[in-house]
């Protein structure tokens, strides 16, 4: 285990080791400095960054465009909300369903695509139609309570019961904190071991690595379970957090493409750039919204027109996200993060 | 006596056109081997019978004793048999290290290991200052050694060489001939080679295959091959003789 550990920073110059311990000991301690409202803002935050890190694995390191994640985010909510409201299993027992059940729905849409050779764009479509197929499907699905939504009985605030996932914003935002760092030295390692760069020589050219002898469809599956799995858990967070599932909310494209944005914006295939870019966007979009407010409009849908600018701005002047280039800035260079 | 490749009766048809008819040759352990031809002869088909993802419709190809015609590319790299492309394909926004590591992680689960073997070879092959730098940034005759190294970096033992040497200047393929030559005589690397530049040929090759149309119209040593008529006629037309 402390050989792990060593083997997390062993390349990190000591301004990287500063920079990132300065990072992380803002966030430990924000729920000192922070109103309910901005700490929630945070959660947001932290969620997005830690699906965006899950995508990643997906397109930033294998190279294999899912346009549905939200399909594991829904299984995963749909899974422990329901042996917690049926049965009354606890969501970190409900976790351990939820993996194994995002991670084969993940390696179903893997083997029809990459068996059958759908790739690119029309791989893209395929997990579209899968997760608005579990949209629909959730919708009908009475034993669920279809399109009339699940719930969970609404957190008593008193005091925190983590075994539960029952209490204050600020233990959850403890929680996505962890997971975040989690799914942030799980990618790292990912990434610094044999399989990580099979995934970015696939990325890189398909025919080329299959060339220099790696089987590509077992590495493309991995690289989709994984995803998968490590997606599932937002799911089940997400149910807890907000109490609620509607089919046609955490189902849907919007809910998909959302979750991209945030790489996207920070820098596909990066360590950091699923975090800088939730931040960026959430923070700046939720910073938009009060200002406006403050001022006296209210427009329905000024999240979304920002979202389409900062991307737009993203894609012109920064085609390889945010990240990379101020990591230059910071003097971060020849390690991959 | 059989080679370590073995291609027996091999033919490949795309719809009508015939693209290889009925090619048998050997390559020995330990020697170069070039195949050449006019545009269109058949020789990149080939090539992608041997090296996989493409299953020849009648014929065998045996490979250190194993049949390995119909394999998919990955399968055939892990049996000894590596290849380099005609447009070169390094993983672009790998750095030139990186796109070592991969073909050295074949054989090796550990990355460190994998690091260090790739720098001896990157060392070897002249590449070693420039290890940190992106593939995409290379000048051409850099990512044609960098797709060789990657290659070797598989530690196979044939090395399929597609037009290495074309479209670099006479001294660059100068360059390259001697790096192979040098790997051939040394760790006695098996190699088979499409090639146009007949410089290079006449200066690595022991054995020379020509196609025409998809058959194979002459075998033999360099110098018998040049000068055999049909071999002449199918280069120059016939009224160029």
């Amino acid at each position: 285990m402390p050989d792990i550990v060593a083997r997390l920073a062993d390349d990190l110059s000591l301004r990287s080791t500063l920079l990132l311990a300065a990072f992380a000991v803002a966030l430990v301690a924000a729920p000192w400095f922070v109103n309910d409202y901005l700490l929630t803002v945070l959660i947001v935050i932290l969620y997005f960054a830690y699906t965006g890190q899950a995508w990643n694995i997906m397109m930033g390191f294998a190279g294999q465009l899912s346009l549905g994640h939200a399909i594991y985010v829904g299984l995963g909510a749909y899974v422990a909300a329901v042996l917690f409201t049926r049965y009354g299993i606890g969501p970190w027992i409900g976790l351990l369903a939820a993996i194994p059940v995002a991670a084969a729905c993940g390696a179903i849409i893997g083997f029809l695509a990459f068996r059958f050779g759908v790739a690119g764009v029309y791989f893209a479509i395929l997990t579209i139609a899968f997760a608005e197929f579990a949209r629909i499907g959730f919708d009908h699905l009475d034993f669920v309570d279809a399109s009339a939504g699940l719930f969970l009985p609404v957190a008593q605030y008193a005091h925190n019961d983590l075994w539960r996932l029952r209490g204050s914003p600020t233990m959850f935002y403890y929680v996505m904190l962890t997971a975040t760092v989690l799914a942030l030295v799980l990618c790292r390692l990912l990434l610094r071991c044999r399989m990580g760069y099979f995934w970015l020589a696939i990325r890189e050219d398909e025919q080329a690595a299959r060339a220099t002898g790696i089987d590509t469809f077992r590495y493309k599956m991995y690289a989709v379970v994984i995803s998968a799995a490590v997606t599932s858990f937002a799911g089940v967070f997400y149910a807890f957090f907000y109490n609620n599932l509607y089919p046609e909310n955490v189902f849907s494209i919007s809910r998909s493409i959302e979750m991209i944005l945030g790489p996207v914006i920070g820098g596909v295939g990066t360590l950091f750039g699923p975090i800088l870019g939730a931040f960026v966007l959430t923070g700046l979009a939720e910073s938009v919204t009060s200002a406006m407010g403050a001022f006296g409009f209210d427009l329905p849908g000024a999240k979304q027109v920002f979202y389409g600018v900062c991307l737009l701005l993203v894609v012109v002047a920064l085609p390889e996200g945010v990240w990379p280039p101020l990591a230059r800035l910071l003097g971060i260079t020849r390690v991959r993060l | 006596m059989t080679g370590l490749l073995s291609v027996g009766r091999v033919s490949k048809r795309f719809r009508g056109l015939v693209a290889v008819d009925n090619v048998s040759f050997d390559v020995l352990e330990g020697t170069i081997f070039a195949v050449i031809g006019p545009n269109g002869a058949g020789k990149t088909t080939l090539f992608n019978l041997i090296a996989g993802g493409m299953a020849p419709d009648q014929g065998r190809i045996i490979f250190d004793r194993e049949p390995i015609h119909g394999f998919s590319a990955d399968a055939v790299c892990r049996r000894g048999i590596a290849r380099t492309f005609q447009l070169v394909r390094p993983f672009p926004a790998l750095t030139v290290e990186e796109n070592v590591i991969v073909g050295a992680l074949m054989h090796r689960s550990d990355v460190d290991v994998a690091r260090e073997h790739a720098r001896t070879l990157l060392r070897r092959f002249d590449l070693f200052d420039r290890r940190h730098r992106p593939a995409s940034a290379l000048t051409l005759p850099d990512r044609k050694r960098l797709e060789v190294v990657r290659a070797l970096a598989t530690e196979p033992k044939l090395l399929l060489l597609d037009e290495v040497v074309a479209g670099l200047r006479p001294t660059e393929v100068d360059r390259l001939v001697t790096i192979l030559k040098d790997l051939n005589r040394e760790t006695g690397l098996s190699i088979l080679m499409i090639e146009h530049v007949m410089r290079a040929v006449m200066a690595l090759a022991s054995r020379v295959l020509v196609l025409d149309h998809g058959s194979v119209i002459a075998e033999g040593t360099p110098e018998t091959v040049v000068n055999n008529p049909a071999v002449v006629q199918s280069y120059l037309g016939a009224e160029g003789v």
